[in-house]
């Protein structure tokens, strides 16, 4: 296998100095640390590149009403006051014309430090596992990430309560952002002091329906259940984090035990 | 007059396009000025925006960025890069309107002027050199700072519907963040 090259950068961003480093790729879209329009403040950098199995018109179709639908979901969420990183700019025009042009599109976001959840949560079990504790400091230790837990919950309930679902929530699209500066790395023993930040929008939509809230807490449920297994008995203080974040959660969190009984598919055809 | 001519590069954009703004307060000939402007005389085509109606530096940098990124993909909806700055602050897809709520007016007072180096003749020195000739105003730093002693906030919260978002009070507190985030996002998804 030759050595992995990212597809080149589409324009203006070709012009970008020092040119933006890619971060992760997923199967729809590079992310990409850059700049903002202040060189002084990083952003994040969204690229959906067209897909050349799709028939162009198609593609291009797809390609626009995916990135507007994220772009939307975070400009209402942003106006709503929820922690997600806040749209800067986005391109789903492509250029250069329906043939030989480039038909992908690309979204600019406020870029958010920290870590997701999901490494935080790794370190902490990883530390734990190596840790001969009394029963007094499993507790206190417990406690932290119960804390955490509950954060998560309430930032999820306020999702919910601004009409949005976030479509795939996982504990790699929860960030949680140090309230200082920087914050230092201890013993290996991550800090759980911060606020939770929600991201990746990409198969968010809106809605207020029980069903897809309940789906969302269902999803995280599962991933929870298979990625931190140390974590998973504490996921009723997330239930409670979200309870208690608005008025709407009590049915959704009833409709979460009929999810849990079927799966999150509600049609049993096919 | 001394002049407060910033030149900026901004990122992404070619350094072949640098971006020229000035700031002035008390302004004593907005109607002559808008008068060249509509007359469409080729020395006069700047971006003259009414600064109560902007918020922050980083509001106005979304609709520059978006005007030139449409002007190097052969997008403009309106005349030219400058125009489309102007039309770039608006919401919402009707030019007129762009121009009524953001653009020069007879009585604007705090004028925010910006040039595209869209030609090589079109240079720092070129702007200041016309801009101190032409506008009869007090030239002032283009800093948050001085946007927040200008900016009308109920203003641009009513030109962009978001009556329902907590005004600021201090200079670079939450409410403005808040604010100045919701107002790039509605430059960004204006026409989507």
């Amino acid at each position: 296998m030759g050595e992995y090259h990212p597809p080149p950068l589409p324009s203006p961003f070709n012009n970008t100095s020092p040119p933006p480093t890619l971060l992760t790729q997923g199967a729809e879209a590079h992310l990409y640390k850059t700049t903002s329009l202040d060189p002084s403040i990083p952003a994040a950098l969204k690229i959906r590149p067209s897909k050349p199995y799709r028939h162009p018109t198609l593609d291009r179709r797809l390609t626009r009403q995916r990135i507007i639908q994220e772009a939307r979901c975070l400009a209402k969420l942003v106006r709503e006051g929820v922690s997600v990183p806040a749209l800067l700019a986005i391109d789903w025009a492509g250029h250069g014309g329906e043939e030989g042009g480039w038909g992908g599109a690309w979204l600019m976001m406020e870029w958010i430090e920290g870590s997701v959840v999901r490494v935080v949560l790794e370190k902490w079990e990883a530390w734990m596992k190596d840790q001969t504790l009394d029963a007094a400091s499993v507790e206190k230790e417990e406690k932290r990430v119960r804390g955490l837990l509950r954060q998560m919950g309430a930032a999820i309930g306020v999702l919910h309560k601004a009409g949005v679902v976030h479509g795939d929530l996982t504990t790699s699209n929860l960030m949680l952002r140090p309230f200082g500066t920087e914050v230092v790395e201890d013993d290996g023993n991550p800090s759980m002091e911060g606020d939770v930040v929600l991201i990746d929008f990409g198969l968010a939509s809106q809605s207020s329906q029980d069903e897809d809230r309940a789906v969302d807490l269902y999803v995280l449920e599962r991933a929870i259940g298979s990625t931190h297994p140390r974590s998973e008995p504490m996921f009723e203080e997330l239930i409670l984090g979200y309870r208690n974040s608005y008025k709407g959660a009590v049915s959704a969190l009833k409709r979460l035990e009929d999810v849990r009984m079927r799966g999150r598919k509600r049609s049993m055809l096919g | 007059m001394a002049s407060c001519l910033e030149t900026i590069n901004l990122p992404h954009l070619p350094s072949s396009l640098p971006v020229h703004v000035a700031l002035y307060r008390d302004v004593q000939n907005a109607a002559s000025l808008k008068g060249h402007l509509l007359a469409g005389q080729k020395e006069f085509e700047y971006a003259f925006i009414d600064a109560s109606m902007v918020l922050s530096r980083a509001h106005v940098t979304a609709a520059v960025f978006r005007a030139v990124n449409d002007y190097m993909h052969n997008r403009l909806q309106s005349h030219n890069v400058h125009s489309e700055i102007v039309f770039s602050l608006n919401p919402t897809n009707n030019i007129a309107e762009s121009f009524r709520r953001f653009g020069i007016t007879d009585s604007t007072k705090d004028l925010l002027v910006i040039k595209v180096s869209v030609s090589p003749e079109i240079t720092h020195e070129s702007v200041a050199a016309h801009l101190s000739s032409s506008v009869q105003g007090t030239p002032v730093p283009f800093d948050d700072q001085t946007l927040s002693e200008v900016s009308d906030i109920n203003k641009i919260k009513k030109a962009y519907k978001l009556g329902a978002l907590p005004s600021p009070s201090s200079p670079n507190d939450e409410a403005k963040q808040r604010l100045e985030k919701s107002l790039l996002s509605a430059i960004a998804l204006r026409g989507s």
